[in-house]
């Protein structure tokens, strides 16, 4: 139990790049990025885990109180946001090649042409 | 018992991570993925992370398949220039 | 490179990053541990501060410079989405049609649009004092704006959106941020350094700037998010090749 949330996130990380690596279409290897992404989620948030604290919110708590690490989740936190503009910008893109060449297949996307 | 849920929520993610990476369709990926989005919002509840498990509720289960979706409407209503492999959708 | 090769290559890196990685947890803290020493001085500078919320705190106080460049990135993302999904010249518009909805989806639609506006608003200002915030806030506010869609359809939402305004909201937001940083250099201290009344604990007014940066962020949030999802709507229904 000591690292293994730490190799969940492993997993996860080497499952996006997988699909990276081999996706045939770009929309799906967005997708997959955002998965590779989220596995630095559980990873911080892994780390800033304390057994038997709270979430740190002490509108209802004894100052003093255990909680969790708040650091690795305000940083988690805004990423997941920006996370989700830069996946559209990406989108935003596959759409425009998909104007300028006729496909999304990485494969088939040979060269670039003008 | 908080171990018991972490490890069931730490199984969800691994499972529909692969489960995402896995589906070659972009379309039936977004669906895998907004389930991936609710089960990272679960485990980071359960990490006593309530602010992450918002913000990931929110991106991950609506906007960004929403946005995936969106694509994909796109990317096949117009066929051009030898169109692509999939036909509708 | 064939895709043999290519498979081959990404094992092999995969099995590098896979052991490396496993060597480097192994030397983590163990899951769960109660030693948190940038934690416990998040916490204790976040108290002093008057902000009952802690990671508010971090991202809109002690670390608001970080959140500068976050909400940065956010900014580029959607002018970038902008530029790159305007409609070109040889793209036309068709106007969409009026959809057909279930009355019950309707009525559902109208019965939700108030209450998640509502939840949206709440999260944001409620940033400093309970889970929630202007990133989380900013995103339910977007997308329940889009049971619109949902609920009637796409000449509705247009309708509920006022996209100029939202274009307008959103700079304004993005560039209030790095204005009200100034307040610190105004009142002799250093850059976003939070020198406003602290208020009192645990009242929607304490925290200082956390929540006035906190409300910025919302705007910026709420306003981008639905810009974003407005360029792709519009390629998804609106714009189709000459």
């Amino acid at each position: 139990m000591s690292v293994f949330p730490y190799l969940v996130a492993g997993w996860v990380l080497l499952a996006g790049i997988y699909g990276l690596a081999t996706s045939r279409d770009l929309i799906q290897s967005v997708g997959c990025l955002a998965v590779a992404q989220s596995s630095t989620y559980v990873l911080l948030l892994a780390v800033g885990y304390r057994r038997g604290a709270t979430a740190p919110v002490f509108a209802d708590l004894p100052v003093g109180a255990p909680v969790v690490d708040p650091v690795v989740q305000a940083l988690a936190l805004t990423d997941v946001v920006v996370g989700a503009t830069v996946t559209a910008l990406l989108l935003a893109l596959v759409i425009q090649l998909r104007k300028r060449h006729g496909t999304v297949d990485p494969e088939r996307l040979t060269g670039l042409r003008g | 018992m908080t171990d018991t849920l972490i490890v069931l929520a730490l199984l969800a993610v691994a499972a529909c991570a692969t489960g995402a990476v896995l589906t070659p369709d972009p379309a039936r990926q977004a669906v895998v993925l907004s389930v991936l989005g609710l089960s990272l919002a679960l485990l980071f509840t359960v990490l006593q992370a309530p602010d992450v498990a918002l913000s990931q509720l929110g991106v991950g289960t609506a906007v960004t398949p929403l946005l995936i979706l969106l694509t994909v409407r796109k990317v096949r209503r117009s066929p051009r220039r030898g169109g692509d492999q999939e036909p509708g959708a | 490179m064939s895709r043999r090769v290519r498979l081959l290559l990404l094992a092999g890196a995969g099995l590098v990053i896979a052991v490396v990685f496993a060597a480097g947890c192994a030397e983590l803290p163990p899951f769960g541990s109660p030693d948190h020493p940038y934690g416990e001085r998040a916490v204790a500078a976040a108290l002093a501060r008057h902000t009952a919320n802690v990671v508010s705190s971090v991202n809109f106080d002690q670390r608001a410079f970080d959140t500068l460049g976050e909400e940065s990135i956010l900014f580029a993302s959607v002018l970038g989405t902008v530029i790159v999904l305007r409609p070109a010249r040889d793209e036309d518009r068709q106007e969409p049609e009026p959809a057909r909805v279930l009355p019950s989806t309707r009525l559902f639609g109208a019965l939700l649009l108030p209450v998640t506006l509502l939840t949206g608003g709440y999260l944001v200002a409620h940033g400093q004092l309970s889970p929630g915030g202007g990133f989380q806030g900013g995103v339910v506010l977007a997308t329940g704006l889009h049971l619109a869609y949902v609920a009637a359809d796409y000449l509705a939402l247009r309708q509920v959106r006022p996209l100029a305004v939202l274009d307008v909201a959103d700079a304004l937001a993005a560039g209030a941020f790095s204005v009200l940083g100034l307040v610190g250099l105004v009142a002799g201290a250093a850059f976003l350094s939070n020198t406003l009344p602290l208020g009192t604990f645990n009242t929607l007014s304490s925290g200082g700037l956390v929540p006035v940066i906190n409300a910025v962020v919302g705007v910026e949030v709420a306003s981008g998010v639905i810009v974003l999802l407005a360029q792709f709507l519009d390629q998804a229904v609106e714009v189709v090749d000459r």
